[in-house]
């Protein structure tokens, strides 16, 4: 059985399975990482938003073989050591807002939030109205309103 | 002698409860679940003829239900000073865990944080007394939970008053301390195991007045906010089972498809990572080391399926049959220049689908069963699986899950029979999750229905309002049968099936349109059906609300002020009035735009909604891609009294959610039947509102208390809601609506997935499409 190497939250972990396996299921099913949530498998409801390399990636659509033994794969559980924190300012701000309803997509609204004002940042702007309609992780709680306020007050705090 | 006056209730007296003190080794105390129904409740005086929800509604019902068969809930102070207490109901979002936590805060006058409220197992010894449905919880638990919080208060100051040898009338308690006049004090950790009692006690105690509160009324964030923002947050598929791989069902293309046989069983249990494949009631089975390897496995798997039980069905069949069983309505004779408003809507399926799909743990032994899932009936649960499995009753132990949403979908336990059958079938553990697909397409539906409304008016007057609905049947098999065969002598209407009790219970019309007839009739057949979030109201409210738009406009009105004419109830009144306000209502709208305004009484509370919406072109035609976008509602405002809000912030929460799905149930979210089975197959196909549909501007205004008592929260908003959009389409566009939602007979926004295999196969692309 073929092995995979990669750096999951800050640590090294090598995992035997097939190679098609997708990342998800390495995490959730082999490795006991819950924090991705699995609410489709298609890519389409994002629950399972986790970063690789700092970038936001579905997770039910990677191929295990598809990430390198250097390649950082971080999941909600990994996001406050990315600022040093107990919590990231994100996660702070989801708290201040009292975001989460039942809570199933929270994690990968957030992960998908930190990612996108990065990514934002990088091309120099803040994130307003216009860009929530790029957000296409679904709540079926309808929190949406409560997301966009924890992402305007977090985006200048980290 | 007593003189009348001191016969009646005082307010202490009314304040005034037994509970009880368990013996055990650290303070443990007890309250009976039910006793919050024995306050007398006002009959209802209105002018015309009250409907029977008018009088007496399903929350009555469920509440009056527990009186006969309630028992014990207890509360534990533990040597650390917290206290824990298991709730017997389903958290899935609503925030009952938090507010209960508050109740007990409250009265146990011990800090919000050193609650701990966990839910409990399948308490079969509760009967009736452990359903999470119909915005009850709250309005149920509300006394019971403080008599329990209080006798340990109690118990707690009359072990201090023994410890510091002062009388118990000088102590005080405050977040966790009791102190005495000379500044000695006691934590409640200091005094747990002291106060705990040898033999069962019964007590007297007095509730708080509500002049007191310093916890309830008050804004809370979630008890359980950090451990979701955390992901530690624990769902049924979190929990870590010894033994429980992943399972999935290979199931039919068609519903209530059947498996007549498997051509290569052997070849798809060697495939990588599966250890099992069996056939059971719903399809084939697959367990395996990870979920990817069971979607590998079960679109391997080659089966000879026999049909269903709806194949020729599609969604202009049931719509027939609909019509063909609609009732008429037949008018009294009227007075001359009488004139009438009569119109006809038809609400499509639509689907209850949590984020999280159906899933269960389940570890079958010979003489044994485990499961842990969310649900919200754990009792029907119970005996259903033991019954199932042939095994008694006390045999099968139920842990309820937190859940991951629930919209009705939880009231039913389909995927926990469904892993219990698998693990007995395969003599292992196993951990059972439906593929989304599967999810939407042999999921629970919120079943097609048709309203007809009639109404008449002459001379300024509403002389009648005739509503018939007439709906594929709704299941109600989750044990609120039960109650109502249970108490069906007791209620104002005779003679009426399960669901149309249901009916006459949950709907009403809040004005005075002279004789209101609501009645229900059913079509029943094979499809796998179930409430969702506020079950027939925000269809019934939706029509009725449309029509009265339209009688306004008759009788030469404006919407709001004719709505305002004709309510019955003074807190309708408010929260409209409210929403007139705040909402700025009759302010000038640019051309295809409008606002609309509903309101929906129910729950022993009122919620008013005034939205604002934009159907022109720029917006409706906005391009995103796989998304339905449309006409968008711009601005939300809702006003809503449940009599006493416990927590505001989480009753904004809940108003906030139903509002969204009273958007999505209007103009974005329907099932679209065809060739037997429904069309959608992911949440790009089944358009849920998204954050593109989402109003950017949301106003909710948490009404003071009128009551003084709790009513239900967690699906007010969505009829409400849903008439108010629905409403403001209608005026932007100048044409009622009558369809519903109003795409759905639009050109598919999608195409369907495959039925063969069931269900798709997860892209590779996942790191391209990174960001």
């Amino acid at each position: 059985m073929p092995s995979h190497t990669f750096v999951l939250n800050g640590q090294q972990v090598t995992v035997d399975v097939e190679d098609d396996v997708r990342l998800l299921w390495v995490l959730r099913d082999i490795l006991g990482v819950t924090g991705p949530k699995y609410g489709c498998g298609l890519g389409v409801c994002q629950a399972c938003t986790s970063h690789v390399n700092g970038r936001a990636v579905n997770i039910c659509c990677v191929p295990v073989s598809d990430v390198q033994p250097t390649d950082e794969v971080t999941t909600i559980e990994g996001l406050p050591a990315t600022v040093g924190q107990e919590l990231h300012p994100m996660q702070q701000a989801w708290l201040d807002m009292d975001v989460p309803q039942c809570g199933y997509c929270q994690p990968g609204q957030i992960m998908a939030a930190v990612a996108m004002v990065l990514q934002a940042r990088a091309a120099g702007q803040q994130l307003g109205d216009a860009d929530f309609d790029q957000i296409r992780n679904i709540c079926r709680c309808g929190t949406y309103h409560r997301i966009r306020e924890a992402i305007l007050s977090a985006q200048t705090k980290f | 002698m007593s003189t009348a006056s001191e016969q009646r209730p005082t307010d202490v007296s009314r304040r005034r409860f037994l509970g009880y003190v368990l013996a055990a080794s650290t303070l443990t105390v007890a309250a009976q679940l039910g006793e919050g129904a024995a306050a007398p409740r006002a009959e209802a005086a209105v002018p015309g003829v009250p409907e029977p929800a008018d009088l007496y509604d399903l929350n009555d019902m469920l509440t009056d239900a527990t009186l006969a068969t309630a028992n014990l809930i207890t509360i534990t102070l533990n040597p650390d000073g917290t206290a824990s207490f298991a709730l017997p109901r389903a958290e899935v979002g609503q925030g009952i865990t938090t507010s209960t936590a508050m109740l007990i805060a409250e009265e146990l006058d011990l800090p919000l944080d050193k609650v701990q409220v966990s839910l409990a197992d399948a308490r079969p010894e509760l009967l009736f007394n452990q359903l999470t449905g119909g915005s009850n919880t709250t309005i149920s638990t509300y006394t019971p939970v403080r008599v329990a919080a209080a006798t340990a208060k109690q118990q707690l100051l009359e072990a201090a008053a023994a410890e510091l040898g002062v009388p118990l009338s000088a102590l005080s308690a405050l977040q966790g301390v009791i102190t005495a006049p000379d500044g000695r004090s006691l934590s409640y950790a200091e005094l747990a195991v002291k106060a705990a009692s040898l033999t069962n006690l019964q007590v007297s105690v007095t509730l708080k007045p509500a002049s007191a509160f310093r916890v309830i009324g008050t804004p809370q964030n979630r008890v359980d906010a950090l451990d979701a923002v955390t992901g530690r947050k624990q769902f049924a598929m979190d929990v870590q089972v010894a033994g429980a791989m992943p399972a999935m069902i290979c199931r039919p293309p068609t519903i209530n498809g059947t498996v007549v046989s498997v051509q290569n069983q052997a070849a798809v249990q060697a495939m990588p990572g599966i250890t099992d494949v069996a056939v059971v009631s719903t399809g084939v089975a697959v367990r395996g080391r990870t979920f990817g390897q069971c979607i590998d496995a079960v679109r391997a798997l080659q089966v000879t399926w026999g049909p269903g039980s709806e194949d020729a069905a599609t969604d202009a069949t049931v719509l027939a049959e609909l019509r063909a069983a609609e009732n008429p309505i037949v008018t009294p004779p009227l007075p001359l220049l009488t004139k009438a408003i009569d119109a006809r809507f038809t609400f499509h399926f639509a689907s209850n689908s949590a984020l999280e799909s159906n899933c269960a743990v389940a570890d079958v032994r010979a003489d044994s069963a485990e499961i842990w899932a969310s649900v919200k009936a754990p009792i029907t649960a119970q005996e259903e699986i033991a019954g199932r499995l042939g095994l008694p009753v006390g045999a099968v132990t139920v842990h309820v899950t937190q859940g991951g949403g629930s919209f009705g979908r939880k009231l039913f336990h389909d995927a926990a029979l469904e892993a219990a059958e698998v693990s007995k079938a395969m003599g292992k553990p196993v951990r059972l999750m439906w593929h989304r697909t599967d999810d939407f397409r042999h999921g629970r539906v919120h079943p097609m229905s048709i309203s007809r409304v009639r109404a008449t008016y002459s001379l300024g007057q509403v002389l009648t309002l005739d509503q018939r609905h007439t709906s594929v049947a709704t299941e109600f098999g989750h044990g609120l049968g039960e109650i109502i065969t249970s108490s069906v002598a007791k209620l104002p209407v005779g003679g009426l099936t399960f669901s149309e009790t249901i009916f006459s219970l949950t709907q009403q019309t809040p004005y005075n349109f002279g004789v209101t007839t609501q009645l229900l009739t059913e079509v029943d057949n094979g499809f796998h059906t179930g409430s969702m979030r506020n079950i027939y109201s925000p269809n019934v409210r939706c029509a009725q609300e449309l029509i009265v738009d339209q009688l306004a406009a008759a009788m030469g009105q404006d919407p709001y002020h004719f709505r305002r004419n004709f309510l019955k109830d003074q807190r309708a009144v408010a929260v409209l009035d409210k929403v007139a306000q705040v909402g700025d209502w009759g302010r000038t709208m640019a051309p295809g735009t409008a606002q609309g305004i509903a309101i929906h009484p129910e729950y022993h509370g009122f919620v008013a909604v005034l939205v604002e919406i934009d159907c022109t072109p720029a917006t409706v035609n906005r391009k995103i891609p796989d998304a339905v976008t449309g006409p968008r509602v711009t601005k939300a405002v809702c006003a809503v009294d449940v009599g006493l809000a416990v927590n505001p912030k989480g009753l904004e929460a809940q108003m906030m959610g139903g509002i969204m799905d009273g958007i999505a149930v209007t103009l974005t979210s329907s099932l679209h039947l065809d060739g037997g089975h429904f069309q959608e197959g992911s949440w790009d196909n089944y358009f849920y509102t998204r954050q593109w549909n989402t109003p950017p501007e949301l106003d909710i205004i948490v009404m003071p208390p009128t009551t003084g008592t709790p009513g239900g929260a967690g699906e007010l908003a969505v009829a409400g809601s849903m008439a108010a959009v629905a409403c403001a389409y209608g005026r932007a566009t100048g044409i009622m609506p009558t369809t519903f939602p109003i795409n759905h007979d639009a050109p598919p926004a999608f195409t369907p997935l495959p039925t063969v295999p069931p269900i798709p196969q997860s892209p590779t692309d996942g790191l391209s499409r990174a960001y």
